[in-house]
């Protein structure tokens, strides 16, 4: 099965001919991805060359999915185009959005998520400021190396995409159902929940990894989450223990506000909800290993 | 970027926002000359980014021109909760009948923006949170319909503040709120708003958050940064595109790919300190998805150039990146900083091409580098070379 995304997908990518959306969109049909065709309005009507396939361009992305039946798009666009950008995806009713783009000002993710929410949450939103979605051996929308690890029965969703990479290169003797990377900015679509209660529902799917770091309650939230709906066991590890107050650690949302977002605070309601909580990354694997070979 | 209270009221007056005149000074004698200026009785404040100001005796209340510098003198050079006062602002006295709070930011677990407001203010906001929630209103607000004044009536209704002074406070709300849109901050927050006696409502304080990712739409804003207070090591950091925070009493360095994976190294290597002496990690350093030779060596130049610094651990996933690209990256960097560089470098390659990437490293054989296969063996191996280094 996998979640949000299987081998029926069908990607467009918005700003295809772009540095970044040429050398990703390369890269995902070299995954398998089946690409469909991209958007740029002052090229529509052409034709790119990617990977060996001849793409076509469109103006809108209404007009890709009528043309081409695309159901996912992914979005490499500037931060100044993004909430442009994604207005026109969610009004077009895209049923998913994958925004890569890092950089995007709060007040336009707030506004456009505000947006998502009056046109009735028809698009699944993923990011901003996110490494995309996997599920191997079907499709990959965003830019996860798709060599790390192949199809198996874990399900992980991260923050972080360095540490997506991480625990897949850790666990990729077991492999994954999907590997869903929702990023590091203070508002993004999908949460942890979001792909929690997928992962729950998913028969593929039989135990799951959560990575989060500071800034924010969304683990807090999670945890609470798990412990009433989630039955699958699930492994987490927080990043960001060492991390000093008011300071932000790379990705704009990671940061401790006073005595809110610390990562002891997040462990310790994982733990709480009985989710075992690794100290590294690779203790992290190891308690997910000793599920598996226990199921 | 968190602003200081007279940069604050600066973008408040732009907005419209009633705020008191004043003039922000560096020296005891301007602080005379501006108070002579203002003519009344004048607060010197100290200009610091942290909370608690008046209790440490940050705040002080001067009659004349000649008390205006004796207390200059008294608040400039203060250590507030680590803070060094470098300047204070120099503004009229008001007379205060009642305080409120009001404030506006991203509410992060909604996805959407929230007023607080209370008309119980003078407190803390996070001592009034705990100690008289009922007290304090918060309300949505919808990021597309924003805030017009009859929004900000019924906040202000639900706030409980008194008839006299909602339509003057309500005018102030909606100039607040166009603060917050147009000048792209996370945060706006006057504590205390004030009604004087003539039932006038002043923003007596301002906080003001700015987020950096609308840097590009603001191109006034870079001029809000504080060049003295910056940390050497970050500004030199910024100067060359690198996303790097000095963490205080560290010896280990830390260079990594990816701001998760960074922070996780930062753990990491506190974690296997604990084995070694109680080393620490020094910094925080992101070179990003693409670590050419040229972002390593800037990177390197940066963390080698902090005396607390022992030893460094370069820990990169290769995901996008390939692995022999950074490989290459260390030697060239350690070509182009040659003599400078002098501390021990542990590094951990894993990932896209990682038997390439170690094979280079292995060739060029420099006498500092050390090669670790895993993370937390790396982090260990570089605690332990710090610590014997310290």
């Amino acid at each position: 099965m996998s979640i949000f995304l299987n081998e029926n997908s069908k990607v467009i990518v918005q700003g295809i001919t772009g540095g970044e959306g040429t050398k990703h969109s390369t890269k995902m049909l070299a995954a398998g991805t089946n690409i469909v065709g991209g958007v740029n309005a002052r090229k529509a009507g052409t034709t790119v060359e990617i990977g060996g396939k001849s793409l076509p361009v469109f103006g809108t992305v209404e007009e890709a999915m009528k043309e081409t039946g695309a159901n996912v798009s992914v979005a490499f666009v500037p931060p100044k185009f993004t909430k442009d950008a994604v207005i026109e995806a969610i009004d077009a009713e895209i049923p998913l959005l994958v925004i890569i783009t890092e950089g995007v000002p709060v007040h336009d993710s707030a506004y456009f998520w505000a947006h998502a929410v009056a046109k009735g949450n028809k698009t699944r939103i993923i990011g901003p400021n996110c490494p995309g979605i996997i599920s191997p051996g079907k499709s990959n929308a965003g830019i996860i190396p798709a060599d790390i690890a192949g199809a198996g029965k874990i399900g992980l969703v991260s923050k972080s995409g360095t540490l997506t990479y991480q625990m897949m290169y850790e666990l990729r003797e077991i492999g994954f159902s999907t590997a869903i990377g929702i990023g590091g900015d203070p508002v993004i679509g999908t949460t942890h929940i979001d792909a929690l209660e997928a992962f729950e529902a998913d028969p593929e799917t039989a135990a799951i990894v959560m990575i989060g770091e500071i800034g924010g309650d969304a683990e807090e939230r999670a945890a609470a989450y798990i412990k009433e709906h989630v039955t699958k066991p699930v492994v987490g590890y927080v990043a960001g223990f060492t991390a000093p107050e008011g300071k932000t650690m790379g990705h704009a949302g990671a940061i401790v506000s006073g005595s809110a977002g610390t990562a002891q605070a997040k462990k310790e309601a994982l733990e709480a909800a009985g989710v075992k909580v690794g100290k590294t990354p690779s203790e992290t694997a190891d308690l997910m290993r000793e599920i598996i070979a226990g199921l | 970027m968190d602003l200081y209270e007279y940069q604050a009221k600066d973008l408040f007056a732009a907005h419209g926002v009633p705020v008191l005149p004043g003039k922000t000074v560096e020296t005891a004698e301007d602080a005379k000359a501006a108070a002579a200026e203002l003519g009344t009785a004048v607060v010197v404040k100290a200009q610091v980014k942290v909370g608690g100001r008046g209790k440490a005796g940050g705040v002080k209340l001067a009659e004349t021109p000649d008390e205006a510098a004796e207390k200059a003198t008294a608040i400039l050079g203060l250590d507030i909760k680590g803070h060094t006062v470098h300047r204070v602002l120099v503004t009229t006295a008001s007379d205060i009948a009642e305080e409120y709070y009001f404030s506006f930011l991203l509410d992060r677990s909604n996805r959407t923006f929230l007023a607080m407001a209370s008309a119980e203010g003078g407190m803390e906001i996070e001592q009034l949170a705990v100690e008289r929630p009922d007290a304090l209103a918060r309300i949505p607000i919808d990021a597309i319909v924003g805030v017009d004044k009859a929004k900000a009536v019924d906040i202000l209704t639900q706030a409980k503040f008194p008839a006299v002074v909602i339509d003057d406070a309500a005018d102030a709300v909606v100039k607040l709120w166009e603060t917050f849109v147009s000048e792209d901050a996370t945060l706006v927050e006057v504590n205390p708003l004030v009604r004087d006696p003539q039932d006038k409502i002043i923003a007596l304080d301002g906080k003001v958050t700015l987020d950096d990712n609308a840097e590009f739409r603001h191109p006034d804003h870079a001029a809000l940064v504080d060049q003295r207070t910056e940390n050497a090591l970050e500004a030199k950091a910024k100067a060359k595109g690198l996303n790097y925070v000095k963490l205080d009493d560290g010896q280990v360095g830390i260079i990594g790919n990816g701001a998760g994976l960074v922070m996780s190294t930062l753990d990491v290597v506190a974690y296997a300190g604990e084995k070694h002496g109680g080393v620490k990690p020094a910094n925080f350093l992101d070179i990003g998805g693409g670590a050419s030779a040229q972002v390593m060596a800037d990177g390197l130049d940066v963390i080698l150039g902090d005396p607390d610094v022992k030893a460094v651990f370069v820990n990169v996933f290769g995901g996008i990146t390939a692995c022999d690209a950074v490989a290459t990256g260390i030697v060239e960097a350690l070509k182009i900083l040659g003599d400078s560089a002098t501390k021990p470098l542990v590094v951990r390659l894993d990932g896209n091409n990682v038997v390439e990437g170690r094979k280079i490293l292995d060739d060029a054989n420099h006498p500092l580098v050390t090669q670790v296969d895993t993370m937390d063996n790396a982090a260990d191996k570089a605690a332990e070379l710090a610590h014997a280094g310290a």
